[in-house]
């Protein structure tokens, strides 16, 4: 049987450290796996959310309250005070051993109230790996909604153009200098220009602290070095969150493969402290810049060149297409080759397809999270509350809101936000609706040309990819996903 | 890092009416050693930890210990009282008492070294082994390599 335990006391330097010592040896002794978190002085080394999520049962061995007990909701409890503890570690064990053996008998629905539930199953390694990317997840979303909304305020409050104030750029004609000094910005900007760059230095960690906990996930804190840095390299090549998710399970595995070599006791110290983390970073960030980096920026600029050839094609098919671009990668670089075009055919006087990219790019955050509304019990807690930013995040145009969908879920999620961001680019298309900012969402309907055929198309995609999500979800869902939602609640 | 314990922070022979008296002596040996500026201050933060619950364990341990503002150096004086004195253990009287004091702001590195020390107490092994040390240079080398 798998057991975890937190042990803590006030002072932090002695009980909690004993009581630790005597579950893992009353534990081993009684012939189970345990995992102690101490909660001291020293530190605590966070458990494991899988070992968590594997653990049949709890022991809390603790005097002062256990931080992050919603981790181990549903999970069979033993509480005492850490002397009990280092006293009676046995009997602790014995009684989370006993409850969880008792707990399936129990029926899960009788007992709505009472924290006991079945004993957790083992994970299967694609319930394993959904639970990686759930917890680089849930790391990630605090960013996309501070980050989301500030964006999205500084456009309500400071216009359209006050992405291009801050950052350069053209708008309706007019250019705009970057701000080169930070501490510049209230100044020659306004609040809302300082909204803007915090907004968007927020959103400029989404992708690395997704690739870091997700590496953190598979092979705790040592994990995350590798991934935020293969995380922040994915940003630099413009690789979007699926480079993100590649750099975080690459640095997750590579890790684990390190954490193999059982060097002599006299080298551990230094595997840790410098080989680990070093070789890892160099791997991880080699592999990110040198072989995933090269085909990205290759396949850019042959969509990019494919795309300007379509020029002269039907109106309703390229928006199609330029609509399932957006929804590709949500920011990434398919999304980006698709978002230029856009721009560059507004420089060039054709309005009709930053109307179409816009709408695309607004679907998919709105598709979600109408999505999680109707069928809450679809998605994760976390995907629930991000899909309430997503409303917002969506209206802003600010597609990224659909990530923590699509980080958790690419095979589902991606192929919906892609159909949908395809109806809406073609609907948007076919209505000749038309748009002279590069951006804004709903924020800018001003300069909208026949807004009531682009609300149509909006309409039309986010419907489109919350049928199609929903559908995915429900008919191909694995019982091993399912499995690792019910785990991932706690986390 | 200077060592955790040496053996002039030993007392073999340790007596107190009660475990105030008993932790008072200890402490005594840490500042006579330079590593407690304060006694009384010391011990007043090691009062204060007794009161949230007594520090004795049962197999006849009792570990007072704070983090004070007092503490220069992360220390641990040890006493044996052959009579046994009460530290709150319901299984009756500590014979090993372990005083261990932590600077305020100890660095994760010193308090590592304490978890250990911690975690060693629960061993059966450990205990008989310093139940029979002969003197306190042996008892401050059994602590130490206890450690490494």
């Amino acid at each position: 049987m798998k057991l975890v335990a937190v042990t803590s006391c006030p002072t932090g330097i002695a009980h909690t450290y004993m009581a630790a010592e005597a579950l893992e040896q009353a534990a081993v002794a009684a012939g189970h796996e345990i995992r102690v978190e101490t909660q001291g002085a020293a530190g605590a080394e966070a458990l494991n959310p899988i070992d968590i999520a594997e653990a049949d049962a709890v022991i809390f061995a603790a005097d002062v309250d256990v931080r992050d007990k919603e981790r181990f909701a549903g999970k069979p409890l033993v509480s005492g005070p850490v002397k009990r503890g280092i006293n009676n570690a046995a009997a602790m064990v014995a009684e989370a051993v006993a409850m969880a053996e008792a707990a399936p008998a129990e029926k899960p629905e009788a007992g709505s109230v009472a924290p006991m539930t079945a004993a957790a199953p083992k994970l299967g390694p694609g319930a394993k790996l959904r639970l990686w990317l759930m917890t680089g997840v849930s790391y990630m979303l605090p960013f996309v909604a501070a980050g989301g909304i500030l964006i999205a305020l500084a456009f309500l409050i400071g216009g359209a153009e006050i992405n291009q104030v801050v950052y350069g750029g053209d708008f309706e004609g007019v250019t705009y200098e970057a701000i080169a000094n930070p501490t510049d910005i209230l100044a020659q900007a306004g609040f809302a220009g300082v909204l803007m760059y915090l907004g968007a230095t927020a959103f400029s960690m989404l992708v690395p602290i997704l690739a870091g906990y997700i590496a953190f996930g598979m092979a705790d804190r040592m994990g995350i070095a590798p991934g935020v840095v293969g995380g922040l390299v994915a940003v630099a090549i413009g690789a979007g969150f699926l480079g993100g998710l590649v750099a975080g399970l690459l640095a997750g595995a590579v890790v684990m493969a390190l954490k193999l070599i059982k060097p002599g006791q006299a080298l551990q110290g230094i595997m840790r402290i410098v080989v680990i983390p070093l070789v890892g970073v160099f791997v991880v960030g080699f592999i990110m810049l040198v072989v995933v980096g090269q085909p990205i920026a290759a396949a850019q600029s042959w969509l990019t060149d494919w795309l300007a050839g379509l020029s002269g094609a039907n109106a309703i098919l390229l928006g199609l297409l330029l609509g399932a671009m957006m929804g590709f990668d949500l920011g990434g670089p398919v999304n980006k080759v698709a978002y230029l075009f856009g721009v560059g055919a507004l420089a060039s006087g054709d309005l009709t397809i930053m109307a179409a990219v816009m709408a695309a790019g607004m679907v998919p955050p709105l598709g979600m999270a109408l999505a999680s509304v109707l069928r809450p019990k679809l998605f994760t807690p976390g995907e629930r509350q991000a899909g309430k930013a997503a409303w917002l995040l969506g209206a802003s145009f600010i597609t990224e809101g659909a990530i923590p969908f699509a980080a958790a879920d690419p095979l589902r999620v991606i192929p919906s936000t892609m159909i949908g961001g395809a109806v809406a680019g073609a609907v948007s298309m076919a209505f000749e609706a038309t748009l002279r900012a590069p951006h804004g969402g709903i924020w800018v309907i001003g300069l909208i040309g026949n807004w009531g055929g682009f609300l149509v198309a909006l309409l039309a995609g986010t419907a489109a990819t919350c049928l199609a999500v929903l559908a995915l979800k429900t008919v191909a869902r694995s019982e091993t996903a399912a499995e690792a939602d019910e785990h991932v609640l706690a986390i | 890092m200077s060592d955790l314990i040496t053996a002039d922070l030993i007392d073999l022979d340790l007596h107190g009416a009660d475990r105030h008296e008993a932790t008072a002596r200890l402490a005594g040996l840490l500042a006579a050693a330079g590593r407690v500026t304060d006694a009384d201050g010391f011990l007043a933060d090691v009062r204060a930890r007794e009161e949230q619950m007594p520090t004795g364990i049962e197999g006849g341990i009792g570990i007072p210990h704070a983090r004070s503002a007092h503490v220069t150096a992360p220390s641990l004086a040890f006493g044996r009282a052959p009579e046994g004195i009460d530290f709150g253990s319901e299984d009756g009287p500590a014979d090993l008492v372990f005083l261990i004091a932590a600077p305020e702001g100890g660095g994760s590195e010193h308090m590592t070294i304490l978890a250990k020390l911690a975690r060693k107490l629960i061993h059966q092994d450990f205990k008989a082994a310093l139940r029979d040390a002969p003197d306190a240079d042996a008892t401050a080398a059994l602590i130490q390599q206890s450690l490494t």
